[in-house]
């Protein structure tokens, strides 16, 4: 995985609370053996027509939304199913960080597993980023800071070693991995 | 004196293989590890690409769940798989299954069935495991007093090559009901009660123990429908403390402890309720006799109502996307609301408990016409057992599609699910958009409610066919 350090990018905004992982993919896009192109499905249902033609009116469809690696979204986001194809759509799609003033927990560590920072702020900055979307936002995960254009900036709370490991480009299964002897010696302890 | 102990505590700290530092989560060692066909193909990728082998064989068990098609098989006794990615997904199971050496219930097979069903009625789910699986619903398992809880595909791929995960140490909860459920309430009533309260968020980061008289009394099946809807306020996993009922139930399946183990196993197994004046991060308190037949309205399991109430006015703009997605007005009750479907199963409501109760409103009645009624049994076992009471015979006869066991119409991806518009009243566990099919409105209910859907073809009390 690439490293992560600092970025700069816009914000796009999804003002739903309780966004599930079935809105984030829909369970019929589960049926893949690998996550090559997963994005095309990222909220499926919102984005596109029963015709399969892309709906005008869903954020994600407008020009401004273009580009932009910032998902701010209402609270409570990623709740249900466990399915790790959600944030493997919003990173195949292109976002880097979802903004909201709660995230659910399993969709908050597999996001942490895909390059994708779940970032929990309060409630004033989250009514700020609502009420401008596009805003343009520097994301340093090195400081644990989210920047605002007008200046102010929020630190964000993240599992320490999910940083360290982000900032570095390096994958939990390789701890897990050289805790081996550990592992065995649980193992033949008798319970 | 050494502090008193939850249930929780004493299953957190003896799977420690490494404590959480300041830097670095626990390291918690799984006894327990359920795979199915959807969330584990690109873990089994991984370990390949790395050369990496399964740690412990022997501690996965799969089977095939989501993706199977639950048509009834042809006259030649197989399965018609028509979906040729759902194929190629259960053929790559079968295929890793086969290359790691791992023991596999696949479609066709006696022990097929939905993950969260078989590992109850195979006696692998036991108290005092840490259990996971990739699906959120593992929090099923909690019921036997095990630590279950469901996991990403990443995840999937930490457990298979070293049996561990990294963990950070949960909150906990007691949610305590004491008292009597009224004639016609169900253990799916209490859980729809208690995400109501808590809100879809509301048990974010905590493991919740459920308590009480109210949960004492009830069987296991019953415990695990409680279990199981814990993810749908938030939490991480739902216990209940081992018991008597616990033993009884466990006793004698194929993959208990036998003879001696058994007897030790128990004595262990007693030990692990919480001690007195163990406290918990958080509690709540039901009375139980106070509990209604519940429904949802909206399109999460949060918004959920007594079965006689009114739809609840819009306090936001999401609550308003809810009641347009499906076509409701506030204030107005859901009773004699027309339905087109019911479904009757999945992980919350398939056991042969479940079947019995849903056959005591079907028998001598009949569909309502332009309804479409499906039964779906959790696993072969319950089809086989529920066969064997003839339950089959009074769906069938009422005019209810009688299936093979999957995960069916709860997550509709193998096609059994919903037209657009359509209304549902199903004893599964989401009512998130589109979740039973693009497009489709869903009601939760208990297995009583969903029957009485069928026969009258509205949303029923069912306490007014059934005494």
């Amino acid at each position: 995985m690439e490293p992560i350090r600092t970025f700069e990018t816009k914000t796009v905004v999804l003002p739903i609370e309780n966004v599930d992982t079935d809105q984030i993919i829909p369970a019929r896009f589960l049926k893949v053996t690998s996550k090559v192109g997963i994005g095309a499905h990222l909220f499926a249902d919102w984005r596109y027509d029963g015709a399969g033609q892309e709906k005008s009116d869903f954020i994600l469809n407008k020009p401004e939304a273009k580009g932009a690696a910032v998902l701010v979204a209402g609270d409570n986001f990623g709740c249900g199913s466990s399915r790790e194809h959600a944030p493997w759509a919003l990173y195949d799609y292109g976002f880097r960080a979802i903004v909201s003033t709660s995230i659910a927990d399993i969709f908050k560590s597999n996001s942490l597993k895909n390059g994708l920072l779940p970032i929990v702020v309060d409630k004033a900055t989250h009514a700020k980023l609502l009420a401008k979307p596009g805003m343009d936002v520097t994301v340093s995960l090195e400081k644990q800071t989210l920047s605002l254009t007008d200046g102010t900036s929020v630190k964000f709370d993240i599992d320490p070693f999910a940083r360290y490991c982000l900032m570095n480009g390096q994958d939990e299964l390789d701890f897990l991995l050289a805790q081996k002897e550990e592992i065995a010696r649980y193992e033949a302890t008798p319970r | 004196m050494t502090k008193p102990r939850t249930l929780f505590d004493k299953l957190w700290d003896s799977h420690l293989v490494r404590p959480q530092t300041a830097d670095t989560p626990a390291v918690l060692y799984i006894d327990l590890h359920l795979i199915h066909e959807v969330t584990s193909p690109q873990a089994f990728t991984w370990l390949r690409e790395r050369g990496l082998t399964v740690r412990q064989p022997a501690r996965t068990v799969a089977t095939m769940d989501h993706s199977i098609p639950t048509t009834p098989r042809g006259a030649d006794g197989k399965f018609k798989i028509l979906d040729q990615q759902a194929e190629k997904q259960l053929s790559q199971l079968a295929q890793n299954c086969q290359e790691f050496g791992i023991e596999l219930f696949a479609l066709g097979s006696e022990g097929q069935g939905i993950v969260h069903v078989i590992g109850p009625e195979l006696g692998l789910t036991q108290p005092g495991m840490t259990i996971v699986c990739g699906d959120s619903h593992t929090s099923t398992h909690g019921a036997f007093g095990a630590l279950a809880f469901g996991i990403g595909t990443s995840e999937v791929s930490h457990v298979l090559a070293t049996q561990c995960l990294l963990q950070n140490r949960p909150k906990t909860m007691a949610i305590t009901v004491e008292g009597q459920l009224r004639p016609g309430v169900t253990a799916k009533d209490i859980i729809l009660a208690v995400i109501a309260r808590l809100g879809i968020g509301g048990g974010t980061g905590h493991v919740i123990e459920y308590r009480g008289s109210a949960i004492r009394a009830l069987s296991m099946e019953e415990r695990m429908t409680v279990c199981n809807m814990s993810i749908e306020a938030g939490a991480r996993a739902g216990m209940v403390a081992p018991d008597d009922v616990t033993f009884h139930y466990l006793a004698g399946r194929p993959r208990a402890p036998q003879g001696a183990d058994w007897d030790r196993a128990v004595e262990a197994w007693k030990r692990l309720p919480s001690d007195e004046g163990a406290t918990f991060d958080r509690e709540e308190k039901f009375d139980a006799a106070k509990l209604e037949p519940m429904i949802t309205y909206g399109t999460n399991p949060g918004m959920g109502i007594g079965i006689s109430a009114a739809v609840p006015a819009p306090e936001n703009a999401t609550m308003e996307k809810a009641l347009g997605y499906m076509g409701l007005e506030a204030g107005k009750p859901l009773l004699g609301k027309p339905i087109d479907v019911v479904f009757i199963g999945s992980c919350t409501n398939s056991r042969i408990s479940d079947l019995r109760q849903a056959a005591t409103v079907f028998k001598g009645r009949k569909v309502s016409s332009g309804v479409r009624a499906m039964v779906v049994p959790g696993s072969q076992r319950v089809k086989k057992q529920a066969e064997a009471e003839g339950l089959d015979r009074v769906f069938l006869e009422a005019g209810a599609e009688w299936r093979e066991a999957g995960c069916s119409m709860c997550i509709a991806m193998n096609g059994d699910q919903l037209r657009p518009g359509q209304y549902a009243v199903s004893t599964s566990n989401r009512n998130f958009e589109g979740r039973q099919g693009a497009g489709g409105r869903t009601f939760l209910a208990s297995p009583l409610t969903a029957a009485a859907a069928a026969v009258t073809g509205r949303i029923t009390d069912a306490r007014q066919l059934v005494g």
